[in-house]
């Protein structure tokens, strides 16, 4: 076993902790952090339910050691609203019905985001493929990528 | 699911990983992680030490050089899939890359990772064989070449010694009418290949395949050279009888194993369709096709 004093900006917040090395990030965030929007789906890097930003790059932090995120910066779903205003993907979703248990609604997106950061006027196909590590059991992804649309347009106003 | 206890490092150079890696038997390299830290998690895996090598400097990259394609083992997945170097010459890597797992593992997954895991589900491999690549291992003496043929010795075996790290994969610079191409029939995004087919050839004079490359994933204990099918393909023009020639032989080599992906008929008469295509489509590159 070994202790690791990590320095992580979470959400724009600098967070030090001593974590063991094998902890992995999507619990430091859930549980010392309590951030608990990024969640646990299948625990095995298939559904990305726990995908987060690290440095701009979308991963999948079931599958990402805390300490390898030391000095990074990560964005979860917390962050994503801005003084109570939606982010334009969280407000797509909310427009295109987007979701329906909303257990892999943060994932999506946050893998969203991430999509629309390379390309910011990706077709259907591209939307697809941009969320293909993400899985959802209940909307069978028509209005998902709908959102994604939605956003798409708006954050290009 | 939490994995088994272990210590961490995170060297600044190459010397201090080769260093450690030396003196710790039980150390594993963590690269992308995507592959290992699964595996540590369901406990198939649990080394005591871990030499995380993603904060080394300089083993990312692609460049060519003096005749190759020279990649740094820690390149992503994400980063071959944006290259336009990759996409424009390279079309069986750019193939390959695209149906790993999936956009966000592509993420962390590294080239070299995918090698030197040695998975013989993994895609990397059988491309690599079809290629005819040169790995270099940066070790306590300094670099060696290993022919990508000698690289796999077993299921998750390579002749990698336990202080060899994988630094660079070459891949010989296409010539002339070269083309390639990686053919997958994967269940759903994510999953490993039932099979898959790595096809590159060149092709000489009115249209006779003057160089050759198959290899073959999933459909044995290591990837594949499927080189009776090389062998049958070579010297010939690459016509329908002459593929379907190979894409039989190709069926021939593989040693696939049923399990809930198919049965043991269902793979090789998958890989003879595959091979098929894939050999069509990397010809059909050569020409100059998309």
């Amino acid at each position: 076993m070994s202790n690791h004093h990590i320095r992580v900006t979470v959400n724009g917040d600098v967070q030090e902790a001593d974590v063991d090395a094998r902890l992995l990030l999507v619990h430091f965030i859930r549980e010392d952090l309590n951030l608990t929007g990024t969640h646990i789906g299948c625990d095995t890097s298939h559904c990305g339910a726990c995908t987060v930003l690290v440095n701009g790059t979308a991963i999948k932090s079931c599958t990402y050691f805390a300490v390898q995120a030391d000095g990074a910066e990560v964005s979860t779903v917390e962050g994503l609203a801005q003084n109570g205003d939606l982010h334009p993907i969280q407000e797509g979703f909310r427009e295109m019905h987007g979701l329906q248990c909303g257990f892999c609604t943060p994932g999506m997106m946050i893998a969203s985001i991430a999509l629309l950061e390379q390309n910011p006027n990706p077709t259907e196909d591209e939307i697809r493929w941009g969320i293909s590590g993400n899985l959802c059991r209940c909307t069978g992804y028509i209005n998902i990528v709908k959102a994604v649309q939605y956003a798409a347009e708006k954050m290009q106003e | 699911m939490i994995p088994p206890s272990f210590d961490y490092e995170a060297p600044a150079s190459l010397e201090e990983a080769i260093a450690i890696l030396g003196k710790n038997p039980e150390a594993k390299i963590l690269a992308g992680g995507q592959s290992l830290i699964a595996l540590m998690k369901l406990r198939l895996a649990s080394p005591a030490v871990l030499v995380d090598i993603n904060r080394i400097e300089g083993l990312g990259y692609i460049k060519e050089e003096d005749g190759w394609l020279r990649i740094g083992a820690m390149t992503r997945e994400s980063d071959l899939d944006t290259s336009d170097l990759v996409r424009e010459k390279y079309p069986l890597l750019a193939d390959t890359t695209r149906v790993i797992a999936d956009p966000l593992v592509r993420n962390l997954s590294t080239l070299g990772g995918n090698l030197a895991h040695a998975d013989p589900a993994n895609d990397h491999p059988a491309t690599m064989l079809a290629y005819g690549a040169e790995l270099v291992a940066t070790g306590p003496k300094g670099e060696r070449i290993i022919p990508v043929g000698d690289f796999f010795t077993g299921p998750f075996e390579t002749s990698l010694a336990q202080d060899e790290i994988l630094t660079e994969i070459r891949i010989p610079s296409p010539n002339g009418s070269s083309g390639g191409a990686y053919q997958k029939l994967e269940r759903k995004v994510g999953d490993f290949a039932t099979a898959a087919v790595a096809a590159q050839v060149k092709l000489g004079e009115k249209g006779v395949v003057e160089q050759v490359g198959i290899g073959l994933t999933n459909v044995g204990l290591t990837p594949i050279k499927a080189t009776a099918a090389e062998e049958s393909l070579q010297g010939k023009e690459a016509n329908e009888a002459a593929i379907s020639e190979a894409a039989q032989l190709a069926s021939e080599a593989a040693e696939p194993e049923a399990d809930p992906r198919g049965s043991v008929e269902f793979k090789r008469a998958l890989v003879k369709t595959l091979t098929h295509r894939a050999i069509k489509t990397a010809v059909g590159r050569a020409q100059g096709g998309k």
